[in-house]
């Protein structure tokens, strides 16, 4: 057995990864439902049971700032954030990527203001996927603990040198207590050995990091950080696979559920997919032959593996978390529809955004969007996407 | 180091860091210029305050201990001639 069977609330989960991961540095600042992480954190730094750098600082600009400079110098950082935390720290955001630090951010998704919502939605997450950070999305505790671990090891691997976010669906998963295998330490030590960049900031061989570049440098930069982001999927494939290798719990980018001769597949990111698993088990009872595709991995995004995973369906029923105003529907149906426009034979897709400021969304109510779906590829529809569950 | 118009998106260091120290000094700051400073030494009492104030740190002294700015870096910003204590600066439009 790799490791301990526990129930501990998903927050406390992601605090404890970052303790076996052994950071050096965590500057953070608290924030609904993001909060429970960085407590546990500074409780863990303030009972010696991690050595680490606990930085209090006054905002999330202050501590993303923080964690570039602690990166900077070389050292494994750790923060987390949500939603209004994340959009005030969002021009370092850039920054970390730019500059090739490999910061882990646990981002508990949170609803954007206004009108203020400290309650779960992906808004957040839809906000900073063109920053250039690595965004993994985990359905449950489990997932969002192993891959904060996963995270430090892609991140830091020199073919990648970039940072990770990790996110989980505020409230959903931050305060739900979950039963997840706990790691030992010398397990992820022996996973996640110390890592040095190649260029930290060094008295001995000084570097300058952030520089200006004038239009006749910039895109030279810009492309250079573009192609580099593309190249490195098969990085964050490798490791998934040596995760599961050393602790039984392969990850992948996409993930399939009981898809075999589903015509119509449902396609979901983060915890929306253990609610619509079950209702997947349902409709399979009453002999519908209705699948289930997860995104795990939403940048760099999969579109070979996802098209894939929905090669032979006809419907794709899409459920995003976030609402994109006066653009093609919903973040995660756009960027479905891009990835399958070129396939002579490709689904149709169905889009829904439902479950908007934490709303509920039951097992019910993807069984409805199922067969609403399933009501507007036959008759049609004029609208781009649905809005599932607001009173009309 | 390669100059800026022939470098490539390959070329590019991870992160676009500088691993080459003090290549700044390389960057011409003296095209941003509409004035430029012209000089009456006569009055020069050569205090240095003008090279105390200014922000780009191009002003040079020179054999005779006289300060000049270093037109490759200076922006014309003017603050020398604001604050000579004897007025020996006076700011030009620059012809071109």
């Amino acid at each position: 057995m790799m490791g301990e069977r526990v129930g501990i609330e998903v927050s406390q989960a992601i605090a404890e990864a970052a303790m076996l991961a052994d950071v050096d540095v965590v500057a953070a600042y608290p924030i609904t439902p993001q909060t429970h992480i960085v407590e546990h954190l500074a409780e863990l730094v303030a009972n010696g049971d991690l050595d680490a750098e606990y930085i209090p600082v006054e905002s999330e600009h202050s501590a993303m700032s923080a964690c570039l400079g602690a990166s900077a110098a070389g050292a494994r950082t750790f923060t987390a954030t949500a939603g209004q935390g994340l959009e005030l720290m969002h021009e370092v955001v850039y920054c970390v990527s730019a500059m090739r630090m490999p910061v882990v951010m646990a981002v508990a998704n949170r609803a954007l203001s206004s009108p203020l919502s400290v309650w779960g939605d992906q808004s957040d997450l839809m906000s900073v996927r063109d920053t250039g950070w690595i965004q993994i999305v985990a359905k449950n505790g489990q997932e969002a603990l192993d891959n904060v671990l996963c995270g430090f090891a892609i991140g830091e691997d020199h073919r990648v040198l970039l940072p990770v976010m990790v996110h989980v669906d505020g409230f959903f998963l931050t305060h739900v207590i979950e039963p997840v295998i706990m790691p030992d330490r010398e397990e992820v030590a022996r996973f996640l050995p110390r890592y040095r960049h190649p260029l930290t900031l060094d008295p001995q061989a000084p570097v300058t990091m952030g520089a200006f570049a004038p239009p006749i440098l910039y895109p030279e930069v810009k492309k250079a950080q573009d192609v580099h982001f593309r190249s490195i999927q098969p990085v964050i494939l490798e490791y998934w696979a040596r995760f599961g290798e050393a602790f039984g719990r392969g990850y992948s980018p996409v993930e399939s559920y009981r898809t075999e001769g589903a015509a119509t597949l449902l396609v979901t990111m983060g915890s929306f997919t253990e609610t619509a698993s079950a209702a997947v088990d349902r409709m399979r009872e009453q002999g519908k032959e209705i699948g289930l595709v997860q995104l795990r991995l939403w940048r760099p995004f999969p579109f070979e593996e996802l098209r894939q995973a929905v090669k032979g369906a006809e419907i794709l029923v899409v459920v995003d978390r976030a609402i994109s105003f006066g653009g093609p529907g919903g973040p995660m149906a756009s960027e479905i529809r891009s990835a399958l426009y070129g396939e002579d034979k490709r689904p149709r897709v169905i889009g829904f955004v439902a479950g908007l400021g934490g709303r509920d969304i039951s097992v019910e109510g993807f069984e409805t969007m199922v067969m609403r779906g399933l009501e507007v590829a036959e008759r049609g529809s004029e609208e781009e996407y649905e809005t599932y569950g607001v009173r009309e | 180091m390669k100059n800026e118009a022939d470098i490539t998106w390959k070329d590019v260091e991870t992160g676009a860091i500088v691993t080459e120290p003090g290549n700044t000094a390389e960057y011409k700051t003296g095209d941003w210029r509409s004035m430029a400073p012209t000089y009456n030494f006569d009055r020069c009492i050569k205090c240095g305050v003008c090279q105390m104030f200014c922000p780009e740190g191009c002003i040079e002294q020179n054999e005779e201990g006289y300060f000049v700015a270093n037109l490759y870096w200076c922006k014309g910003c003017g603050i020398c001639a604001r604050e000579c204590p004897t007025g020996v600066i006076t700011m030009v439009e620059e012809s071109e």
